[in-house]
């Protein structure tokens, strides 16, 4: 029992584990509040790398039961990855536009998906 | 070079492109490329993991995974384009409970596949946390997301014996936990998993709809914990450094958001436990009668200022309002009025959310103005027009004590020789209050759709 508590390479695993808990407190010790939505959702989208571990889980999979919940986890993480990064990529997007570009061609620099750009330009 | 050691160094250079990526997101310059250094380090490491036999070697296993990553990815990409910008929150609350449920059935998949009896007890540890976490997350994440979706009430929900029954909820897990140590028993574990789901859930039952934002940021911090925790289980040191990375970083940006709001988190969490919350102001309010007015009176008032303090909130984003609450600005501007917009750091309906709102309609960033400057402009202000703000000038916050918004900053709205304040209706805000500030005699009411008034607004102050 208690030889089956811990294997060689467990200290190593948890050595890396202590490290980066310090690691990720220290990066981000200031942000601006207009930054805290996009660094959530920024870093939401880090904890998809589950996908690499779902892979190697289904990729190794025998039986039904196996499968269909491997399965279930790729799908899920892969809308975890490409979800965080694509909303986190419009979320900056926005904070581009310069100040000086207040003319109604800098309309045109907002992407498609934005609503308001015809509503826009109909009132003007 | 073996293909172990390739890998090992293909995931470090991943990891690296993570930290990257976190600290160019705390930093406005960088924020951008550090997301697509953190995408980039993504794309490196899944890329690499298709070249591992663990992956190929089965034929059909590997049909498998490019259906479900297809599948993934083509439910996953148009949802997050075409999501408006105002639905932002609970889309990152849903990708991040699919994340933590991915966690789990990593775990529970893992647990079925290394048999039974053989398993040692601290792979079953790391298995079980992985499944208690990642399932507290994904189904807390579901109901945040219901919550900001408003598929249900946003107002913090409590029922009789909740403690008990959460305690009992939680001591029956515990129990299960040993359990499944001691007999390694799926059964049991998914015994664990689905009390897990209840946990989640009944853990956010309580959050109030304003706060739910800071919920996420802790929920993402789990999911990245549950992540680390899947890494133990497949001793994978790219799963739990970043994992660990997300964990770490994502509970510091926890306390960073419940200081904004000037919250502690046990109290943005626990507040509403045992203390049914008595709508201060509400049954008092009922008899009273406020003062509105049209858009032509507050079109003259706003064309007669010297300065006006726009306030914006969520309601203004939900109409689409900020393009003509720009073109608004530039009508008083050419009138030689002063402008500047007064930004609660949560207005909308997470930190910054508005900043982002307000960029997309290219309203100048020097007009944006943080709350503590802004508050110092508004005694000498004319007019401060409220537009679809709520909760974010509502003085029971300063005035109140046990009001579930006590004790958040607000923009003293309150504070400028006029206030109009524009809304669809007299309904409370998020925290499901009443606002003290429509009944202020200083206070004009101008009902309608943020946007259609906005825009009756600028004819009248072009005409006047």
């Amino acid at each position: 029992m208690i030889a089956s508590l811990a294997s060689p390479g467990l200290m190593g695993f948890i050595t890396i584990f202590v490290l980066a808990a310090f690691v990720g407190y220290e990066v981000i010790s200031k942000v601006p509040s207009i930054l805290h939505t996009p660094l959530m959702s920024g870093s939401n989208a880090i904890h998809g790398i589950i996908l690499v571990g779902t892979m190697l889980v289904l990729g190794q999979a025998h039986g039904i039961a196996q499968l269909v919940l491997g399965f279930l986890a790729v799908v899920l993480a892969t809308l975890n990855v490409v979800g965080g990064f694509v909303v986190t990529d419009r979320m900056l997007e926005m904070f581009k536009a310069k100040p000086q570009e207040r003319s109604a061609t800098s309309d045109t620099a907002n992407p498609p998906s934005a609503p308001g750009a015809q509503d826009h330009r109909t009132t003007k | 070079m073996s293909r172990a050691t390739a890998t090992d160094l293909v995931y470090l250079i991943a990891i690296v492109g993570f930290i990257f990526a976190l600290v160019g997101l705390s930093s406005p310059k960088h924020a951008r490329r550090g997301n697509q250094l953190g995408a980039l380090g993504m794309l490196l490491a899944v890329a690499w993991t298709f070249s591992l036999p663990a992956v190929y070697s089965n034929t059909r296993n590997l049909v498998l995974i490019v259906i479900a990553v297809a599948l993934g990815a083509a439910i996953g990409v148009p949802a997050a384009r075409l999501v408006k910008m105002t639905a932002m929150p609970q889309m990152v609350a849903i990708f991040n409970g699919v994340g933590g449920g991915a966690a789990a059935l990593v775990s529970v998949t893992e647990f079925i596949a290394l048999g039974h009896g053989s398993i040692a007890v601290y792979k079953i540890c790391e298995i079980l946390f992985g499944v208690l976490v990642g399932s507290v997350s994904f189904a807390g994440s579901a109901v945040a997301f219901a919550k900001l979706q408003e598929l249900m009430t946003g107002r913090p929900i409590t029922y009789p014996a909740q403690q008990p029954i959460n305690a009992a909820l939680g001591l029956a897990i515990l129990v299960l936990i040993v359990v499944t140590i001691v007999t390694a028993n799926t059964a049991v574990l998914v015994v664990v998993l689905l009390l897990s789901l209840v946990l989640g859930i009944v853990f956010v039952l309580p959050v109030g709809g304003a706060d739910t934002p800071v919920l996420i940021s802790l929920l993402n911090a789990f999911t990245g914990l549950a992540v680390a925790a899947s890494g133990f289980t497949l001793n994978s040191n790219l799963l739990i450094v970043a994992g660990t990375l997300v964990g770490a970083s994502g509970t510091l940006l926890t306390r960073l958001m419940s200081t904004a709001m000037g919250r502690s988190l046990p109290n943005i969490l626990f507040s509403a436990f045992g203390s049914v919350i008595t709508a201060t102001g509400g049954t008092e309010a009922d008899g009273r009668s406020v003062r509105s007015g049209t858009p032509q009176d507050i079109g003259v008032l706003l064309a007669y200022a010297r300065k006006v303090a726009i306030v914006p909130g969520y309601g203004l984003a939900v109409a689409q309002g900020q393009h003509a609450a720009r073109e608004l600005a530039d009508a008083l501007e050419a009138r030689g009025v002063k402008v500047f917009y007064a930004i609660h750091p949560v207005a909308g309906r997470m930190p910054g959310h508005m900043n982002v709102l307000l960029a997309e309609a290219n309203v100048p960033y020097d007009e944006l103005e943080e709350m503590d400057q802004a508050n110092g402009e508004l005694p000498t202000t004319d007019v401060a027009l409220v537009v679809g703000a709520n909760d974010t000038v509502n003085p029971a916050a300063e005035n109140t004590p046990g009001s579930p918004i006590y004790g958040m900053p607000i923009i003293h709205a309150n504070e400028a020789a006029n206030v109009v304040v524009m809304k669809r209706s007299m309904r409370p805000g998020f925290a499901g209050i009443d606002n003290e500030l429509l009944f202020d005699t200083k206070t004009t009411m101008l009902f309608g759709d943020a946007k259609d008034t906005l825009v009756k607004l600028v004819a009248a102050v072009k005409s006047a």
